[in-house]
């Protein structure tokens, strides 16, 4: 048993808020370069150039990428020989709110969906809890932009509709999105368990680099293919036109019910951000 | 080359941007978002006066980070426009000619767009560092307990903008992607 102070959790969920919202990841960068060079359509290449004078700027600066500096979303791996001195909720609560202040970044929480009075300091945070073997805690902040959060659909297929059913459900929902979440973008995709299990998959898929394939080659091979055909559709750097509407498109799967194929898509901006420590 | 464009921006001038010019807007433009909109649509149902005069100005959807002492704004990239379709109409029915943004629009606001003459822009979504650089002053002009959704005068220099939608209709989600296919078959 090991016990970590619930404090400790509070300053590296504030430090990540605020390193995930102004430096992007290599990934990503590496990502909007290549693309940048492969890009055949002028105006797209030089949206590109933007973009990634935009990040080169905000990394200089300490100043957020992007001004939609989301709601943060909190995955935490806590193993399960660690107690943990503290209530763990309000920790990660109180990380985002000092996180959020301390960084300037912007506070887009409202507290009531209907409502909507905005509760000053970007919390309550989206805490996503598993539980793994070992005395450790990772910690990984994700801060999410609703201009693409918005553009995101969950569809309960029919096995019949098989592979070529996802595949044209995920290219729908990229191209009914088309300009509004910012392309390019990374795309999320969950495939299997329930309605809510394979949300929750798309959205931890985005967690996972872009130049890292699935390592099921079927799925990592579904990934490129998705990749191919959602670039062929044309809509390019922010709608405009162009080869490059997606950066990436990840998948995750899980086991699943004999009557259902749920599948759902996650869609992330050029400014897909997640940083992890691990405590 | 930019189309040099300077506030206040009539609907004569307006009228003869097309779709597809790349633009820099110098001079002072007003944000908002989905609640100043909302508030904005109130008083004007209730006939009562508004914080800013819309004739021939420009409107900006966005929500900027906070400013960091001694700058201007902080980041200040376009949001999603579709969620102000409900309410531009209005605005531009009392004179708007301009809207920066991003994304697509509905029927109702390029109708009103034709008949008043109004332009829709885009501005590049998340580039809001590099978009800040072109804002050299802001202040909230209403509704300062909206936080980031307050109503805000900006001046600005050079802001670079593209025109999405024209006051004829001609929409570059349309004919971007279509072109960039036709030339890439």
């Amino acid at each position: 048993m090991r016990t970590i102070d619930a404090t400790l959790i509070t300053n590296t969920v504030k430090k990540l808020c605020i390193e995930a919202n102004c430096f992007l990841s290599r990934d990503i960068k590496n990502c909007i370069t290549k693309a940048e060079r492969n890009e055949p359509w002028p105006q797209a290449k030089e949206i590109l150039g933007h973009i990634i004078k935009n990040y080169e700027i905000a990394e200089q600066k300490n100043q957020p990428v992007c001004q939609d500096t989301g709601v943060a979303c909190v995955f935490l791996k806590i193993g399960q020989d660690v107690h943990i001195n503290g209530d763990i909720n309000e920790a990660i609560h109180e990380g985002v709110r000092q996180g959020y202040t301390e960084g300037y970044l912007r506070k887009s929480v409202v507290a009531d969906p209907l409502n909507r009075v905005n509760t000053g300091d970007n919390t309550p945070a989206m805490i996503y809890i598993d539980l793994v073997p070992g005395d450790k805690i990772e910690i990984t902040v994700a801060p999410k932009g609703f201009g693409s959060e918005n553009m995101s659909q969950v569809a309960m297929l029919r096995p019949s509709d098989g592979l070529q059913g996802v595949k044209e459900f995920v290219k729908r929902v990229v191209l009914e999105a088309g300009p509004n979440p910012c392309p390019p973008i990374v795309v999320g995709v969950g495939i299997g368990g329930t309605f809510d299990k394979a949300a929750l998959l798309a959205k931890k898929a985005l967690l996972r680099p872009v130049d890292e394939p699935n390592q099921n080659d079927f799925y990592a091979n579904l990934e490129k293919e998705l990749l191919g055909e959602i670039n062929a559709l044309g809509i390019g750097p922010q709608g405009f036109g162009g080869k490059t509407t997606a950066l990436a498109v990840n998948i995750e799967y899980f086991p699943t019910h004999i009557a259902g194929l749920p599948v759902a898509v996650n869609i992330n901006c050029h400014v897909t951000r997640h940083k992890t420590e691990v405590i | 080359m930019a189309v040099k464009i300077n506030t206040p921006l009539t609907q004569e001038r307006a009228r003869k941007l097309k779709a597809g010019d790349s633009c820099l807007i110098s001079g002072v433009i007003y944000t908002a978002r989905d609640a100043a909109h909302k508030r904005l649509c109130e008083l004007i149902a209730q006939n009562k006066p508004l914080p800013l005069d819309v004739k021939n100005s420009i409107v900006y959807f966005v929500g900027p980070t906070p400013a960091k002492p001694g700058e201007a704004i902080g980041s200040a990239g376009p949001t999603t426009s579709y969620r102000m379709d409900a309410y531009s109409p209005e605005l531009i029915r009392l004179g708007q000619t301009g809207m920066i943004g991003k994304g697509k629009r509905g029927p109702k606001v390029i109708e009103a767009m034709k008949e008043y003459g109004a332009v829709y822009f885009g501005a590049i979504g998340g580039c809001g560092t590099l978009l800040s650089k072109c804002i050299k002053k802001a202040e909230v002009i209403a509704y300062d307990d909206l936080g980031a959704e307050a109503i805000r005068r900006l001046e600005v220099e050079d802001f670079p903008v593209v025109v999405v939608i024209d006051s004829e209709g001609n929409n570059l989600y349309e004919t971007g992607p279509k072109n960039y296919l036709e030339n890439n078959k």
